[in-house]
């Protein structure tokens, strides 16, 4: 029996949040790192990162490649997709279908999943059979073995996924072409998916092309995150992947785009579109090799601007105004290159998309002028540092989180000490962050509309 | 209660023995009894200073009027929006302050809360909890806004293929029944809600006697004990009403075709199934993984997807409600494959019917569910889910403990049995929205003039 937490315990906790000084809360000393990863790289090149925890005897092992859709050649849209699918149909070992049976017979769940910036796969097991699926998936990082027999068959398989995400919702396929405009010349404006003309005439050329170039363990990061010892998955990797050669890897540089100095206003009517909605989103910087401040204040930013209830944009035009059903903002510091601060809302039946742009705008526009209150800085910051501790609670959500930050350029350090930097962000450097960011030339609006409406 | 997880390491190198701690790893579940006699049932978790609770009321959506379908739901979406003396602003920025996450929802069978807070919170996080469902205001202000809100949402569910398929499926396989309502109600019954009805619900539906609650994190039993007095001592003994009253899905074969301008028809089928209090609700379990159940290992993922690529994704599942017992699947195809994608689906269910399972898929499907589960229990979150479900099903508190013994007990004979008493080919009943070619509304899914 343990004893009852001392009353005087959660007197002070509760004085040190309503009364304690932003300094104070702060401080960094009292800020614990997001994880605490262990790190080695083989010599083959293959990074891999070691999360140890307790908890339960389980583990995931998850294996990212540095190879995404915005790295594809022209006309190949997709293909990074589509290898992603074609990575379970066998090597020269194992059968067809046999690398998902396996798994399934000792208990393991499998996926695999493909962005911009990076193609994963992972497993989740119990953690006695981590050696077996280090085996599994070094085997399939050097000995994938692709037929047109088994490739016809998927290409239908990602036609139809195709169907389901993109094609079938309107709203899907108004956010590719928004992305599209965003980007005109990197290949961020292409769908990581692929457009539908160009994944028809995909072949398993293209595919093996893809893979010899991009799957090679100096191209890859392997995480293992789970019940187990970082020395023991240390030695484990070197004895699985350690054995597979490195490749010369292309230098990762996509086209850049021109400088925007035109606001590009999209829109769409679709008779499947019952309510309009209105965005607009803003070229902002990404956390690879920019200026860390500054990343970390639009963090803090399109937290006080739009994330929940008590944000400005969903008070102000949700609750106060009643302008909106739904408005916010997002910013996703994690991408390779330029990534984009996004403003939403969807208008109230006695309002319009107009009413939104312009109550949104004065929001902005408000932060450019006086900036943000301590109050509010505060709060956003406290919320993304308790953000920072529930991260924990998840495996599988904290060997993402690793995974994609690291595949996306950042370093290990930016990434653990990414709550300190968190709470070192001040008033001056949001205002700044919002001058920056919010230059309307540099934006896309994009208006969704039912048919025959006009606004 | 102690779960002991078998290492198996037959035919593993012996590097493997450093990875296993031993000892086996446990997660301990115990009943907690507050001093006022409210129970809920524990795992202590101090690793992380963070603290989960579950919370469901039996009863739900299904006790909604016809005329008021959405009532729970709108008052699990108003439930947080002011409480006690704090109106929605004072009230949700307290929640942001502290960073603690509350949320209510409601399903066909149960009215739910959930709570996560960093466990310096832990006490303002129960308080807070607890005002809302003892003391809820309900304010014409939040109310309006969220109705709002639902109701925009409802009407972009008006051209969802998906949504479309899900509610017309239930309102086919129910009629009458209250499950053929769907939760969030229609425009017109969410409209009719009011404030007063809102008040009563919060009044007569979540008493002490219908409640199942489940904790896990950095909190002692000692310390939950207490706050489980002054969290829940003010709701009432005894919830007015929280039986659903029984029924079967329809017994006949349906086909509705609801017309949408898309490229993919979306298709919902299903029919019979078992309710989770069945003896034969884990061969039904087993056998459903080895139809539709396992991601890529199934029999229609293998027919469908993998041999013919004509889905990017089908699936079987068992829904045991409370009421009644139900297997379901769907899938999304290229309008011109629904009828061949149907017709595979139908061949598996009187396969399976017909012959049962091979040794080697019951083998396989039993290594398979055994050796996942310890996978569904690594988040403090899941194992709070997990410890009020089991409750929920009336499960033991060391039912975690025999599971697998009870999935290991299905025979070949068992698959057989229960292989009768779920779908039936001949009684499917699908819903297919979308523009799908050479199929045709069949029973109770032609449209009426």
């Amino acid at each position: 029996m343990s004893p009852m937490r001392p009353l005087f315990v959660f007197v002070l906790t509760f004085g040190l949040i309503f009364g304690g000084s932003p300094e104070k809360l702060f401080a960094e000393e009292s800020i614990p790192t997001l994880f605490d990863p262990k790190v080695t790289t083989l010599d083959n090149g293959l990074q891999v990162v070691v999360l140890e925890d307790h908890r339960a005897p389980v583990v995931t092992h998850m294996v990212w490649y540095k190879a995404g859709a915005a790295d594809e050649k022209p006309l190949k849209s997709g293909i990074a997709h589509f290898l992603e699918h074609l990575m379970f149909k066998g090597t020269k070992t194992l059968q067809l279908g046999e690398f998902s049976e396996v798994v399934a017979e000792n208990g393991g769940q499998e996926n695999a999943f493909t962005s911009q910036d990076y193609t994963a796969y992972f497993q989740n097991v119990s953690v006695d059979k981590l050696p077996l699926f280090m085996e599994m998936e070094a085997d399939r990082m050097a000995n994938l073995v692709l037929t047109d027999e088994v490739v016809a068959p998927e290409l239908k398989v990602v036609l139809e996924e195709r169907s389901q995400r993109t094609d079938n919702d309107p709203a899907a396929l108004f956010g590719e072409q928004f992305e599209a405009a965003q980007f005109l010349a990197h290949p961020y404006g292409a769908p990581v998916i692929g457009w539908r003309h160009e994944i028809e005439s995909l072949t398993t050329q293209d595919a093996l092309d893809w893979y010899n170039t991009y799957y090679a363990p100096n191209n890859a990061i392997l995480i293992v995150a789970g019940d187990v010892e970082a020395d023991e998955v240390f030695a484990l990797a070197e004895k699985y992947y350690g054995p597979i050669a490195s490749k010369k890897i292309p230098v990762r540089e996509r086209v850049q785009e021109p400088p925007q100095l035109a606001k590009r206003v999209l829109e769409m009517s679709d008779k499947r579109v019952r309510q309009p909605s209105w965005r607009q989103s803003y070229l902002a910087p990404s956390a690879r090799g920019e200026d860390q401040v500054n990343v970390r204040a639009l963090e803090v930013l399109s937290q006080i601007l739009g994330s929940g209830v008590t944000s400005r944009i969903y008070d102000g035009l949700v609750v106060d105004k009643k302008i909106a059903t739904s408005a916010g903002a997002y910013y996703r510091s994690g991408s390779y290159d330029k990534s984009t601060f996004v403003l939403y809302g969807s208008p109230t039946p006695d309002h319009n998309l107009d009413d939104v742009e312009t109550a949104i705008h004065a929001i902005i526009e408000d932060v450019i002028e006086n900036g943000v209150t301590d109050k509010e800085l505060t709060r956003a910051k406290k919320k993304l540092l308790a953000d920072a501790i529930y991260a924990r609670d998840s495996i599988r959500g904290a060997a993402n989180i690793l995974g994609s930050s690291l595949a996306s350029g950042e370093t290990i350090d930016q990434i653990v000490n990414w709550p300190r930097n968190i709470a070192k962000v001040t008033a001056e450097d949001v205002q700044n962050a919002a001058k920056a960011v919010f230059d309307e030339r540099q934006s896309v609006v994009g208006r969704l509309l039912p048919e025959q409406v006009k606004s | 209660m102690l779960i002991a997880y078998r290492s198996i390491a037959a035919g593993l190198a012996v590097i493997f023995f450093l990875l296993i701690s031993l000892p086996a790893k446990a997660v301990e579940v115990k009943e907690v009894t507050s001093p006022g006699g409210i129970k809920a049932w524990l795992v202590e978790e101090p690793s992380i200073p963070i603290v989960s609770m579950n919370v469901a009321w039996r009863g739900g959506a299904s006790l909604d009027p016809a005329d008021k379908a959405g009532l729970a739901y709108l008052a699990s979406s108003t439930m947080d929006e002011g409480a006690g003396d704090l109106d929605s602003k004072a009230f949700q920025e307290r929640l942001s302050d502290l960073a603690i996450k509350l949320s209510f929802d409601a399903s066909k069978d149960s009215f739910s809360g959930s709570l996560k807070t960093l466990s310096e919170n832990t006490e303002e996080a129960f308080r807070l909890f607890g005002l809302a469902i003892t003391d809820p205001r309900f304010d014409e202000e939040p109310v309006e806004r969220i109705r709002g809100q639902i109701l925009a949402s409802l009407n972009r569910k008006l051209s969802d293929p998906n949504s479309l398929a899900g509610r017309a499926w239930f309102e086919l396989a129910f009629e009458d029944h209250p499950y053929a309502q769907p939760s969030e109600g229609t425009i017109e019954t969410m409209t009719a809600v009011t404030r007063d009805d809102l008040a009563k619900f919060a009044r007569t539906r979540l008493g002490k006697n219908n409640m199942l609650i489940g904790v896990v994190g950095d909190i002692s039993a000692e310390e939950l004990g207490l706050l489980l007095d002054k969290t829940f001592g003010a709701l009432p003994e005894k919830a007015e009403n929280s039986i659903v009253p029984q029924t079967v899905p329809l017994s006949e074969a349906a086909v509705k075709i609801i017309p949408q301008d898309i490229p993919q028809s979306v298709v919902v089928f299903g029919g019979q199934g078992v309710k989770r209090e069945d003896p034969d609700y884990y061969a039904a379990y087993v056998l459903n993984y080895i139809l539709g159940g396992g991601s890529f290992q199934s029999r229609l993922t293998e027919e469908i997807r993998e041999k013919r690529g004509l889905v990017y994704s089908v699936y079987s599942y068992l829904y045991p409600m409370k009421a009644a017992g139900l297997q379901m699947g769907g899938f999304g195809t290229s309008n011109a494959s629904v009828r061949e994608a149907l017709d595979l689906v139908e061949a598996e269910l009187g396969r399976v019917r017909a012959d049962g399972v091979t040794t080697e898929e019951l083998a396989a499907a039993k290594t398979y569910l055994n050796g996942s589960f310890p996978l569904s229990l690594s988040s403090n979150d899941r194992i709070a889910d997990i410890l009020v479900a089991m409750q929920f099903s009336n499960l033991p508190i060391d039912y975690l403990n025999d599971r697998s013994d009870l999935i290991n007990a299905v025979s070949e004979d068992d698959i057989r049995r229960v292989a009768q008493k779920l779908l039936d080919p001949d009684k499917l009943i699908v819903v297919v929205a979308g523009k799908p070619e050479n199929l045709e509304a069949k029973g109770k899914g032609v449209e009426k003039n």
